[in-house]
């Protein structure tokens, strides 16, 4: 038994050493944004000392000059927007086509799944054609985009849980005068909440990380995202401020690691739960 | 019941079916039509027939991207999948601290890939520039680089799936195979192995689609330098809807070959996974 003990110690202590390896990179960042640009790319792995520090200087700029609170503001709106949208709707839509069985539903089924399938390049030009056309450009239009493109995934995972949920339950609703709509929202939705999360998660996680279909779909003169404006700021500016990228990096990540420490737990099962099935 | 829904329809499903005909449907069928029309708006598309298509296996660009995204593939299959599985059973033991170690290797996933493509850019080229050179001078720099970085991302992911699979073993068969003498070994390569098979098809496959989908991470990691030699499927089509006017068409037709590719891989692995349910 006292060999195990000790096993265990050494085993906590290798993979101490190794998570602080695996958490570097961010670090790394964190530590350039305070430095002065010129002195980045130069020595990337030195602490900022009094000669290379630049305070906040990197965060004014960024914050300044390339108008990035705007894009964490325009980011958050649309997943936000977005991932509601996509709950309400593609639930609604996936009780019904489970609970009716048409020739319809059956059709639209099929075609959700399909869907989940198919790459962004396939639908890529074509999509931006049809979201100029429609006026669908801007930080709104791009909801009902999401909404179209994600539903698959979603509809898919409601329509998993909503076949376990007893038919019962809802017959007895409609006997007691429910129409469809209360019981959707009365019944059926308070038991779907663990669907919900992990479903919310899912698309919370990709459309806050999504670069490609916002950057052909937005009306990028007025509206950026995050990974769009920093794309940008390393891309078609001529000179590259390093220190700008570096703040702006951290800004991109803070949210997200905030994000990831207040619902650990369910963005793990969730994860889990979407793998299995997807 | 059905009947009382029925009245309810709009209500239920045209929201989503109308954002569906738009945001997917639409675009689908408009993409495969012009897959074998020539143009650079919609509205001035001329049907020319399957010329599209032998344009885009005749780009020696294209068929590099091929080659080097699927070696892409296989090889981050077999580094992802090895560690993460190391680290789900080393994970899984009595040690303290396991769940923070789990929180940590998990987090780099939540991070977006063109974030990450420059956060490792500035590591790598940090490295390299000891060795005076840089990311973008050598087409094998940044396949390494993408190895590296997608680990980073997906290892966590994977580890997740693979502790789910490795506590569903019930407790007793370990145990059952230990009093039978089982070796360290033997219980890894016949009894956890074989009952992590349903886990083990899953990652496999999510990281095999995962490295042919590969967009945003070699997009901001190395863009395609050196003149295009680590450019892969995605950002090759990309490259040619956007870069080359004119070339829409074959962007399109090189984009319905990507879905094929995509599609038949998800085929296959329709199939492993049913089989692997039958024999269970």
């Amino acid at each position: 038994m006292k060999k195990k003990r000790w096993l265990s110690m050494v085993g906590t202590g290798v993979f101490t050493i190794l998570g602080l390896i695996y958490i570097a990179p961010i670090l790394i960042v964190l530590m350039n944004s305070f430095k002065k640009k010129v002195y980045i790319n130069k020595e990337p792995f030195t602490l900022p000392t009094e000669k290379t520090w630049n305070g906040l200087e990197n965060y004014i700029t960024a914050i300044e000059k390339y108008d990035l609170l705007s894009s964490v503001g325009w980011t958050i709106f649309i997943t936000v927007g977005s991932v509601l949208v996509i709950l309400i709707c593609t639930s609604m839509c996936a009780w019904y086509i489970t609970r009716v069985k048409t020739r319809f539903t059956k059709a639209l089924y099929l075609l959700c799944v399909f869907s989940m399938v198919v790459p962004f390049q396939m639908v890529m030009f074509t999509l931006s054609l049809v979201a100029d056309r429609t006026r669908l450009n801007t930080p709104w239009g791009i909801i009902i985009i999401y909404l179209g493109f994600g539903a698959g995934l979603a509809v898919f995972m409601f329509c998993g849980f909503v076949k376990s949920i007893p038919l019962e339950i809802e017959e007895a609703a409609l006997i007691d005068g429910c129409n469809p709509l209360r019981t959707f929202f009365s019944v059926v939705l308070p038991i779907m909440k663990p669907t919900y999360i992990s479903v919310g998660i899912l698309e919370t996680m990709w459309i806050w990380n999504d670069f490609l279909l916002p950057y052909l779909v937005l009306n990028l003169n007025k509206f950026k995202t995050l990974s769009i404006a920093i794309q940008y700021m390393k891309g078609s500016y001529g000179r590259v401020d390093m220190g700008a990228i570096m703040a702006a990096l951290i800004l991109a990540v803070i949210p997200v690691i905030i994000f990831y420490l207040a619902c650990q737990k369910h963005i793990i099962k969730g994860v889990a739960a979407g793998a299995v099935k997807g | 019941m059905e009947k009382a829904m029925r009245k309810y329809m709009p209500f239920f499903v045209l929201p989503t079916f109308c954002a569906f005909i738009i945001g997917f449907i639409v675009p689908f069928i408009m993409g495969v039509g012009l897959s074998f029309c020539e143009f650079t708006t919609v509205t001035d598309a001329k049907f020319v027939g399957l010329s599209n298509y032998v344009e885009a296996f005749k780009d020696t660009v294209f068929r590099h991207s091929f080659w080097y995204t699927a070696l892409f593939a296989v090889v981050s299959l077999v580094v992802i999948n090895v560690l993460a599985f190391a680290l789900a059973l080393a994970l899984t033991q009595k040690m303290r601290g396991t769940n923070i170690f789990r929180t940590i290797f998990f987090m780099p996933n939540l991070i977006g890939g063109i974030v990450l493509g420059y956060i490792w850019q500035l590591i790598f080229n940090g490295i390299l520039s000891h060795f005076n050179t840089a990311l973008g001078l050598n087409e094998w720099y940044g396949f390494w680089g993408l190895i590296i970085l997608v680990s980073w991302q997906q290892i966590g992911y994977m580890m997740i799936i693979y502790i789910a699979g490795l506590q569903s073993i019930p407790g007793d068969m370990m145990e059952a195979a230990q009093i039978d003498g089982a070796s360290g070994f033997q219980r890894l390569f016949r009894v956890t192995i074989p009952m992590m098979m349903p886990s083990i098809t899953i990652c496999m496959f999510l990281s095999i689609t995962n490295g042919f989908k590969l967009f945003d991470q070699n997009l901001s990691l190395t863009a395609g330098e050196p003149s295009k030699m680590s450019e892969m499927l995605a950002l090759n089509i990309f490259n040619t809807f956007y870069g080359r006017t004119g070339w829409e068409g074959v962007g399109q037709a090189k984009a319905v070959i990507f879905f094929i590719i995509v599609v038949g891989i998800g085929l296959i692995q329709l199939r492993a996974t049913r089989s692997k349910e039958v024999q269970q």
